[in-house]
């Protein structure tokens, strides 16, 4: 639709100039020139072979949550539960990965980390779609709680056993576990960073995920579930399923996102990993606005941005990189409900 | 007179300031028909905001002013941005608690060169007070403004011109503007006047540890917002509930000095339990949800 577009047009610009007009006012409000500063982190992101590594290898967490985030608004639900279904699906995928025998090969226990990541943040979502399948409860409130839970329950398992002593950080995931860093295979432009192969199969997610709304009867009922929920009951389409199906669907795709930090980067789970990737996957899928492209964009943007503030943090605090984050959230949608709003009101009058 | 039962409930009291604010926050913007999930952002900017002023000024209460009137001015945003500006209260609402866990961070390090947190303040609290410890945690000046603002609301919702247009703006909205009702306007004035509550709640938790630390806030604007939903969206439930969580976390901090390691973890989970809990209990009795506030999935 002609709407779509320049909504997502004129959303994309404002996003990115609020992003850089915020940005030019902390730099400058805090002493520093915004010239130099930019200079900085484009030198430390895309301008080094270690750079971009990062950049990719924080965007891999961020393609998983933003897909998975878009997967439940594809289905109108707002999942913003990916926060505690990483955490917990990296525990689960830590903690068993580390215990599995150490000559296990690789095709035997890479199939069970990835289940077990997709397994376990799906069972994280599953009470809430069950609550709003069966109750109609609403799902931001239920998928904030379980973040609180996973929170408690990621520090007490950690607390109790599963963490090295002393440490809050778990035993290795064996070798045959793991997802070898670029580096390792040959790959010597990204030497020193932690990108891994599981930044491949984050790039791939998101176009399988399309191919599978498109191509299949359920996804293509959970995208009509999504668009007109009424008029799928009236077809008997089994709308209470499918929105329940999307939000334990997105609940998996947000498990596979610990598949990054924990089996690529740093090979075990610690208090706190790729905390903050659950709610940076909203902002991705806002900005990604569904196609895989868009998704891979955004999470490369923010990626970038992550890596960028540890860039500049000699000179200007690194958090300016979550602020903008937030910025850049509220611009897009501001400019995208803006056209939307003018579109509307043209076609009606 | 300091026994266990009463250290236990002065503990109670002093948790329960930030919780009761942020719950009442909660429900003056619910009950308007906009959904806030901002109320921990709110809590950290309300801290923050306090303690750099009464650094800057050396006086609490502008630090309480300050507190206030930033939670305001972030209830205005909030509300200008769902009502007029068209964006996804909850997306709003994230984006508000992203900004304020950064923001807040970014100008620890601007102002005071500290990442985790200010130099201390003296807050409100007496020193020089008789009497024992809970007398000392009730004449808190926080305290009993938070007291007067709950039982003004409790009072105010359904009595007073303002508490009732904003009860019909999140019942129905239509019908409000119906009947002559500016509905984006008078949500804007109840987002802001919730926050600024909320913000005042900010003030006391900073003020209690005599400091701004970096993510003070620990989930309580979560815990609120959960105690908002258990009480049905009532004002005086919503406080009964945050000051049941209160005295939660009193215990439970009570146990973790103890040996009962593994309870005090059980319990930090209840308030969340709790709310799962209620969650699929209330909505089968045709829940009295905010009409407003259903219209949730992006359009």
């Amino acid at each position: 639709m002609k709407g779509d577009k320049a909504a997502a047009g004129l959303g994309t610009l404002t996003g990115v100039a609020g992003g850089w007009l915020a940005m030019c006012l902390l730099v400058w409000a805090f002493g520093e020139s915004p010239r130099a500063i930019v200079g900085q982190a484009l030198g430390g992101t895309w301008g080094v072979g270690y750079g971009v590594g990062q950049v990719l290898s924080k965007a891999t967490p961020l393609l998983f949550t933003g897909l998975a985030v878009d997967l439940a608004l594809r289905a109108g639900l707002f999942n913003i539960g990916a926060e505690g279904q990483l955490a917990v699906a990296g525990l689960v995928v830590a903690g068993v990965g580390s215990r599995l025998p150490a000559s296990t090969p690789a095709w035997v226990a890479v199939p069970i980390v990835l289940l077990l990541a997709a397994g376990s943040g799906a069972l994280w979502a599953l009470l809430p779609a069950a609550l709003r399948a069966r109750r109609g409860a609403h799902e931001v409130i239920s998928t904030i709680m379980m973040n609180r839970v996973a929170d408690v329950a990621a520090a007490y398992a950690l607390a109790h056993g599963l963490a090295l002593a002393g440490t809050v950080r778990t035993a290795d995931v064996i070798v045959g576990a793991r997802f070898p860093r670029l580096e390792t295979l040959g790959l010597d432009a990204v030497r020193g960073s932690s990108v891994s192969v599981a930044f491949l199969v984050a790039v791939a997610a998101p176009f399988a995920a399309a191919a599978w709304l498109r191509r299949t009867r359920i996804g293509r009922e959970t995208v009509l579930v999504g668009l007109a929920p009424e008029a799928c009951a009236a077809e008997r389409i089994p709308v209470a399923r499918r929105t329940a199906v999307a939000l334990i669907a997105s609940g998996g795709v947000a498990g596979l996102a610990a598949v990054g930090p924990v089996l690529g980067a740093k090979g075990y789970y610690e208090a706190g990993l790729a905390a903050g990737a659950g709610f940076g996957g909203v902002a991705v899928a806002i900005l990604g606005r569904g196609s895989p492209l868009g998704l891979l964009a955004a999470a490369l943007l923010f990626g970038t941005l992550e890596q960028a503030g540890l860039a500049i943090n000699g000179r200007v605090p690194m958090e300016i990189a979550v602020v903008l984050e937030g910025i850049v959230v509220v611009a897009v949608a501001l400019g995208d409900a803006r056209v939307r709003l003018a579109m509307r009101v043209r076609a009606s009058s | 007179m300091n026994a266990p039962a009463v250290v236990l409930l002065a503990q109670a009291v002093r948790m329960a300031v930030p919780y009761a604010c942020a719950g009442l926050g909660g429900v003056w913007s619910e009950r308007s028909g906009v959904p806030n999930i901002a109320l921990e952002g709110v809590l950290l900017w309300g801290g923050f905001a306090a303690v750099a002023a009464h650094l800057a000024t050396g006086s609490a209460w502008a630090g309480v002013a300050a507190g206030m009137g930033t939670g305001a001015a972030i209830g205005c945003a909030h509300a200008l941005l769902v009502e007029h500006g068209r964006v996804h209260a909850i997306v709003s609402g994230l984006a508000i608690n992203l900004v304020a866990v950064g923001g807040t961070r970014f100008l620890l390090r601007a102002l005071y060169d500290s990442s985790s947190n200010s130099p201390a303040v003296a807050g409100l609290r007496q020193t020089g007070l008789e009497g024992g410890l809970l007398v000392r945690t009730l004449v808190d000046p926080l305290a009993i403004v938070a007291a007067g603002l709950v039982a003004w609301s409790v009072w105010a919702m359904p009595r007073t011109r303002f508490g009732l247009r904003v009860r019909a703006a999140g019942d129905g909205p239509h019908a409000a503007i119906s009947a002559g009702i500016d509905v984006s306007s008078l949500r804007v004035a109840a987002v802001a006047l919730g926050c600024a509550i909320c913000g005042l709640g900010g003030v006391a938790l900073a003020y209690d540890q005599h400091c701004f630390q970096s993510n003070m806030s620990a989930g309580r604007g979560f815990i609120a917002l959960a105690a908002v939903i258990l009480a049905g969206w009532r004002p005086g439930r919503t406080v009964a509930a945050c000051a049941l969580f209160a005295a939660l976390d009193a215990l439970q901090i009570t146990l973790q000095s103890g040996s009962n390691g593994r309870l005090s973890e059980a319990i930090q989970l209840l308030p969340y339990a709790a709310t799962l809990a209620a969650l699929g209990a209330l909505s089968r009795r045709g829940t009295k949800v905010p009409a407003g506030l259903t219209r949730l999935s992006m359009d």
